[in-house]
């Protein structure tokens, strides 16, 4: 029997599952039944692909092959890994998190279902395509809806909000597209796998040279610089990294709750997967040459987006800096991995190590940022549009559900052990430190600054004495009790049993140091 | 079963002529009946070449003689690039009746006019005697005039007579390089085979080559003689200036593909990077200009001359894959143009009353008529070149194969993509979307007839279907490219 195509049909589900919201669009509520029930297939599905994944297994797993445009040597390529499996989940986590987050969105609730599932397919696209043709797809596929979702739901700055986050991220992928169309134009060839072998034996740039060189570029090292900096921008608007962050305070602050959780949550680490996967195979080289510029943008990223958060009043903000904050510890990761260290055997644990944190630290991030936002947007909700820092205080007396799992929201988020956020920050500097010990120096004063905003958060909104207007302050309702109740139980059980995701992150982290 | 097409629509028009004047809907019944057959049989014919012809072939279709003393035949032929545009224009065509639904005003001539200028397009893409498809040429332009004279909006006298008269001087520069061809090659015949295969002296070439290409890329929009694209197609009414934008534009490509490059390849190879830079300006200048507009309709005029940019630049790379997305964006941007102008000229317009993007905000369409701005955002993604619709498919092939070649013009060729994102999203944020909080009450519009959502079902799911399977026409297209009549074009081979 041929095997079902698992990986198309989980990307196909929330898109049939957002046209038939759409197409119910006269029944708002059904209409969202629909979308939440797809939402929750989809879960059920990715649930499915972990349960099936053998983590014993290297290489790609459920892989679907097809030729899709032969005359342009384009197949319809998809598999999975390790890496792809945590990111795929955690898209299908977050998705029904977000509805939930959003469930009495006022305007259109049909298209802002139906949106939402158009992202979470590319998302799923993005995450599985192994063909670059197919997977730009995807990856824009997403910024339709993530566009519309800011544009159409977002707070008063929305449309200027949402036209920088649009122009920028596509800025980046017209860079990228450049690039990528001068490697086929080198190398006839669009499949990451065979890009990637290609650069293992540094024949990328010689292609690029016999095919490009000549008047414009006249040497092979500034050529393949140019082409790694096309796709490099790509990933590094989407993830972002400092400089190219400005778009992301405004875009997660003027966001509805829903797209603010999946925009933080699971789009910024489509940029984060783009430097795992695409990136560091196909430029080795190239990122080693400006491995030093690289890490002092992610050391600039974690101690520059700390102190602005530190220096926020708007708790969206604050949220907003945080999560870029983390995602830098990513890249810190990423960047500490590819240094030379002479003998390919040696150094591989730390590098190893650096890479297991960066999934681990993907993975948990996503799941601690979107409760974070989805915490910002309670309180955003029952204070009636206020969300300073100083409009609040005391609401523990109040609300001491409320207080209490958005305080494990934000020890999480700062990394205390025991909860998910620890062990992949921590694993990122086991590796970093010896490799690149400066970098890692400077980054833990973004730790240490991150603790003190979150804590500050929790005291000035919860400690005190609490404010007359916000006597009536409502706890945590099932709903919303219930909404929370798997993830804050998956912050414990992944805090104490990182294994569960360390199983799965840790072949597709040693294939990569392979590469390296 | 492909020159049916161009029967099929001529008796059309003749039909329409014959009717009482006042049966409006019989006139417009007429007209589908007649678009959609010319369709059935371009389907039919593609379906086919693909089963019968060897991939790639040049398959003959008619051949007779018609004007005998001066080596003049009647020679209809097809390979998978005529193939490809005659499928365009039979799509086109139908989806134009569905967005003309409502004219009442001389609904018959209107058709007949319509009817005609399609089916010389169907002829240009046709014929392969270089006299003929010259007549057929001029038959697709003088309806033209007067489709836009007498139905058109906008300074209609000024744009259908400045469209007229660069149409007419390109042409005038193509027939002085037909006669030039027939004298210098003394073999007293015009069939483009027989004159592609005599070798013409490289300096006859050179001037040949210039007026022929130009001539024909004159009604393609080659900056800098693309300045009657914008007016016209503001001026031509809906479904004019859908066929404008979307298949006669290609007849000026599709001549300098067809003819002048084919016939005097020396003289394309002296003057590629020349034309190469203008294609580029095209790119740049039209996604520029478009971005700096007040009328909608404008904007998507000027975004029609950056997008045949793409195809002239596509043709200039002479490269498989960089014609092969010309080929591809002619086909890509007849469909896009086109569904943009139907939502602009006749979904928006003809309910909202104007196009200026600033009264057309506090209207709030994205509230006021749903579907009109899905389909406005839809086709402004395809027109963006998201992937997934056809046009990215074609322009990244164009790229693709420019990389190589022209380096510094393929990064500024990438500049004109960023201005064409921002220009469509600049109009959608304009065009749908009330800025102030809280929204107005929503205008009523009247709501959208079958036809529109019939004629929008067609172009997008076009779009769409390319965009997603592109071997559905890059199988007729790749290997024409191959076949022997285009050898001429790979200077030291071709990837």
């Amino acid at each position: 029997m041929k095997e079902l195509p698992l990986l198309t049909l989980l990307t196909l589900m929330p898109l049939l599952g957002g046209g038939l919201a759409l197409l119910a669009s006269r029944q708002p509520i059904l209409s969202r039944r629909i979308a939440f029930a797809a939402a929750l297939l989809a879960l059920a599905g990715a649930a499915f692909l972990w349960a099936q994944f053998d983590t014993a297994r290297p290489g790609w797993q459920f892989v679907e092959r097809a030729a899709w445009v032969p005359s342009l040597g384009i197949d319809y390529y998809l598999g999975l890994d390790g890496l792809g499996l945590l990111m795929v989940l955690l898209s299908a986590l977050l998705v029904p998190f977000a509805m939930l987050a959003s469930w009495n969105i006022g305007r259109n609730p049909p298209l802002f279902f139906a949106l939402i599932l158009f992202l979470e397919s590319g998302l799923f696209g993005t995450f599985t395509a192994l063909n670059f043709f197919h997977w730009f797809i995807f990856w824009e596929l997403g910024l339709l809806p993530a566009f519309f979702l800011v544009k159409i739901w977002g707070g008063p700055a929305r449309t200027r909000a949402a036209t920088q986050f649009f122009i920028y991220t596509l800025a980046g992928s017209v860079a990228m597209l450049l690039s990528f169309l001068a490697l086929y134009a080198a190398t006839g060839l669009f499949d990451f796998g065979q890009l990637a072998a290609l650069a293992r034996q540094d024949a990328l740039p010689d292609a690029l040279f016999a095919r490009l060189g000549g008047s414009l570029f006249k040497s092979r090292e500034t050529l393949a610089g140019l082409v790694f900096l096309g796709v490099f921008l790509g990933f590094a608007v989407k993830a972002p990294l400092m400089p190219f962050h400005t778009w992301l305070p405004s875009a997660y602050a003027e966001a509805p709750t829903g797209a603010a959780m999946l925009l933080t949550g699971a789009m910024s680490k489509m940029g984060v997967y783009g430097f795992l996967r695409i990136l560091l195979p196909l430029f080795p080289g190239q990122m080693r040459a400006l491995q030093t510029p690289l890490l002092c943008l992610a050391v600039a990223t974690i101690v520059f987006s700390a102190a602005a958060a530190l220096a926020q009043r708007d708790l969206k903000r604050m949220a907003a800096y945080s999560s870029l904050n983390h995602v830098g510890y990513c890249l810190l990761g990423i960047f500490a991995a590819v240094q030379l260290t002479g003998p390919a055997a040696a150094w591989t644990t730390e590098k190893a190590a650096a890479l297991n944190g960066v999934m681990l630290q993907m993975f948990n991030h996503g799941l601690t940022a979107a409760a974070l936002f989805y915490f910002v947007g309670l309180i955003e909700q029952r204070a009636g549009g206020l969300r300073g820092l100083d409009d609040f205080g005391g609401l523990r007396k109040a609300a001491p559900v409320f207080c209490g799992l958005m305080g494990i929201t934000l020890f999480a988020s700062i990394g205390l052990p025991g909860l998910n956020g620890f062990v992949g920050e921590f694993l990122i500097f086991k590796g970093a430190l010896p490799l690149v010990g400066w970098a890692a120096a400077v980054s833990t004063l973004g730790l240490l600054i991150t603790a003190i905003f979150l804590l500050a958060i929790l005291q000035r909104v919860f400690s005190g004495p609490l404010q007359e207007r916000w006597s009536a302050w409502k706890d945590l309702t099932t709903g919303e009790r219930l909404a929370l109740a798997p993830v804050i139980a998956l912050m414990f059980l992944l805090g104490i049993c990182p294994q569960i995701l360390v199983s799965v992150s840790n072949p597709a982290a040693l294939a990569i140091v392979k590469l390296l | 079963m492909l020159p049916w097409t161009i029967y099929i629509s001529f008796l059309g028009a003749l039909a329409l002529v014959l009717l009482p004047p006042e049966r409006r809907r019989a006139a417009r019944a007429t007209a589908l009946l007649t678009a959609l057959a010319g369709l059935a049989a371009a389907l039919g014919g593609a379906a086919q070449y693909e089963r019968h012809a060897p991939p790639g072939a040049l398959v003959d279709l008619v051949n007779a003689p018609w004007i005998a003393n001066l080596g003049i035949r009647f020679h209809l032929a097809a390979d998978g690039i005529s193939v490809t545009l005659v499928l365009l224009t039979g799509i086109a065509a139908v989806a134009g009746v569905l967005f003309s639904w409502n004219i009442e005003s001389r609904t018959r001539e209107f058709f007949a006019l319509y009817l005609a200028l399609i089916g010389g397009v169907y002829g240009v893409f046709l014929s392969f005697d270089f006299f003929l498809l010259f007549v057929f040429y001029e038959i697709s332009i003088i309806p033209k005039y007067f489709l836009i004279t007498v139905w058109g909006s906008t300074r209609r006298e000024y744009g259908a007579m400045k469209l007229a008269l660069y149409s007419l001087v390109g042409s005038a520069m193509v027939l002085v390089g037909l006669i030039a061809a027939y004298v210098v090659s003394g073999s007293r015949t015009l069939d483009l085979l027989e004159l592609a295969d005599y070798p013409f002296p490289p300096a006859f070439q050179h001037w040949a080559f210039l007026l022929v290409f130009v001539g024909f890329a004159v009604l393609a929009g080659l900056w800098p003689f693309h300045t009657w694209a914008p007016t016209g197609h503001v001026a031509a009414p809906t479904a004019a200036s859908m066929l404008l934008a979307g298949v006669v534009m290609k007849l000026g490509a599709y001549g300098a593909l067809r003819v002048a490059m084919t016939l005097f390849p020396e003289g394309l190879f002296f003057w590629q990077n020349v034309i190469a830079l203008l294609a580029v300006i095209g790119i740049v200048y039209g996604a520029a200009a478009a971005l700096v507009q007040r009328d909608l309709k404008f904007v998507i005029g000027y975004s029609s001359v950056s997008h045949m940019g793409f195809v002239l630049l596509g043709l200039m790379t002479l490269t498989q894959i960089g014609l092969s997305g010309a080929v591809l964006q002619m086909f890509s941007h007849g469909i896009v143009a086109g569904l943009l102008f139907a939502v602009v000229g006749r979904m928006i317009y003809d309910r909202a009353h104007t196009r200026e993007l600033s009264e057309l905000q506090p209207m709030n369409l994205s509230a006021a008529a749903p579907f009109v701005a899905a389909a406005f955002v839809l086709a402004g993604a395809a027109s963006m070149g998201i992937p997934g619709f056809s046009g990215f498919i074609a322009e990244f092939q164009v790229l693709a194969g420019a990389w190589g070649i022209f380096p510094r013009l393929t990064i500024l060729a990438g500049l004109g993509i960023l201005l064409g994102i921002a220009y469509v999203l600049r109009v959608w944020i304009k065009a749908l979307f009330a800025e102030n909080d809280p929204m107005p009450a929503a205008v009523r519009f009247e709501p959208v007839s079958i036809p529109e959502r019939a004629g929008t079902f067609l172009l997008l799911g076009t779009t769409l279907l390319v965009g997603l399977w592109p071997s559905v026409l890059l199988n007729l297209i790749a290997p024409t490219l191959r076949s022997p009549q285009f050898q001429t074009l790979w200077k030291g081979g071709s990837p």
